[in-house]
């Protein structure tokens, strides 16, 4: 059933300032509303309850990216098609190019945005892994000033976050590393226009054949994008062999806790995790020959 | 709150862009915005004030059909029509920005365009024959 339209509205602000400034009265009352991708789709199917919005994708100051010595810094409206295009992220940051690839069509592409994939808050977001394994950073804003905080730890529970009402999300970064292996994997029903069954993201530094750090993060299997901690720790330090990887796989089937929903189900989302995980091993195996 | 698909065909009686799933899934009410392409139905009228938009309306040149459309009536690339102009707007956006795509390339620029009469290889072969010339080595191969 739609929505009833009318109900709905939705503010422009002209610059940054505008939009901060409507955030701030009446702390809650209007939320930011960006490519519309996931909005949009909740308005259509009369699943929208809040009804204030405030339309932040005009405002220049969010978009472009940057790239510096140390980090790359996106505007919170940096989209999945400007992702793509970007030659550092392609080069340095592959799993959140790829991401971006597999993100609904090219029409999807071209609206959604990195600030609304993250601030959305789906556990079955595609790029959060991919930020989560590259050890995003995310600067919120308000009138009052802004902070910087470590993208992990930003989601608190299913659709929970560490941002105020009156914070908006305004740019992502990335620290630039080198050496880095990476392995991203999207397990969906099909190539284009899926939501992912297991969204899974890696990366490793090795010293010959052991494994001097490394990121595990996955989507849709908790109620957030999570990042595998616990399962990192068992495998850091250690050398790649047929034991650690049964550690690893023992760990992480104790850290994720996937669900029976529309589009999978707990023992084959739990099943293809450690198989991800085992495939991102064993393919730094044979890379570190 | 409006919808930009709602205004198209409801107050500037452009109908050409059709409505499928309403949801951003089957690309039937694609259309380009700022020489991107969109589904009009996730797109709220206000967010594009100022905009330059296409519809389906302005892909052809008074009488002359784009190279696109003329292939998908010679080719069947249409059967009951309500992905076909979705399916048009993104093959020939797909051909302004990649002249000579491969067949990825081409499954890729389509990928968010649903077809429930599911005619995707009349409607692939279509866009290959609009760029025939530059494409009929892919053709050779597509045809075995």
């Amino acid at each position: 059933m739609r929505s009833y339209l009318p109900a709905y509205e939705l503010k422009t602000a002209a610059t940054l300032d505008q939009a901060l400034d409507l955030l701030a009265q009446e702390p809650g009352t209007w939320r930011p509303f960006a490519g519309g991708t996931d909005l949009m789709v909740l308005l259509e199917a009369g699943k929208l309850s809040h009804k204030n919005y405030c339309n932040i994708w005009n405002l220049k100051e969010l978009r472009g990216i940057e790239v510096s010595a140390t980090h790359v810094t996106m505007g919170a409206l940096t989209t999945y098609t400007d992702v793509q295009a970007n030659s550092v992220l392609q080069e340095e940051f592959p799993m959140l190019c790829q991401a971006a690839r597999e993100t609904g069509g090219l029409a999807i592409q071209n609206r959604g945005t990195l600030g609304g994939n993250i601030a959305n808050a789906s556990p079955a977001a595609d790029s959060p892994p991919a930020l989560l394994a590259y050890d995003a950073e995310l600067e919120l804003t308000s009138v009052k000033g802004s902070r910087w905080i470590a993208y992990q730890g930003f989601h608190t529970g299913y659709k929970s976050m560490v941002l105020k009402p009156e914070e908006l999300l305004t740019r992502i970064r990335l620290p630039r590393r080198s050496g880095l292996h990476h392995y991203y994997r999207k397990v969906g029903t099909r190539k284009a226009q899926a939501i992912s069954k297991i969204c899974f993201a890696g990366t490793a530094q090795l010293n010959g054949d052991e494994i001097v750090d490394l990121r595990v993060a996955f989507g849709s299997v908790a109620p957030i994008p999570i990042r595998c901690v616990s399962t990192e720790n068992v495998l850091r330090n250690q050398r790649l062999a047929r034991a650690t990887i049964d550690r690893g796989r023992a760990e992480l089937a104790k850290e994720i806790v996937p669900i029976d929903d529309i589009r999978s189900t707990r023992d084959y989302r739990l099943q293809v995790s450690l198989n991800l995980l085992e495939d991102f091993l064993r393919r730094l195996s044979s890379s570190s020959v | 709150m409006e919808r930009l698909l709602d205004v198209l065909r409801e107050q500037l009686r452009l109908t050409g862009t059709k409505e499928g799933c309403g949801e951003g899934e089957c690309g039937a009410c694609t259309v380009v915005i700022n020489g991107e392409i969109v589904n009009s139905c996730l797109v709220p009228v206000a967010q594009v004030e100022g905009a330059e938009i296409k519809t389906i309306e302005g892909v052809a040149s008074g009488d002359q059909l784009h190279a696109v459309q003329q292939a998908f009536i010679e080719y069947g690339g249409a059967q009951c029509g309500i992905c076909t102009p979705g399916m048009v707007i993104a093959a020939v956006d797909l051909l302004e920005r990649n002249p000579h795509p491969n067949e990825a390339e081409i499954r890729n620029g389509l990928a968010g365009n649903l077809c429930r009469c599911t005619g995707y290889m009349k409607i692939f072969e279509s866009v290959v024959r609009a760029c025939q010339q530059e494409c009929q080595e892919m053709l050779d191969i597509s045809d075995k």
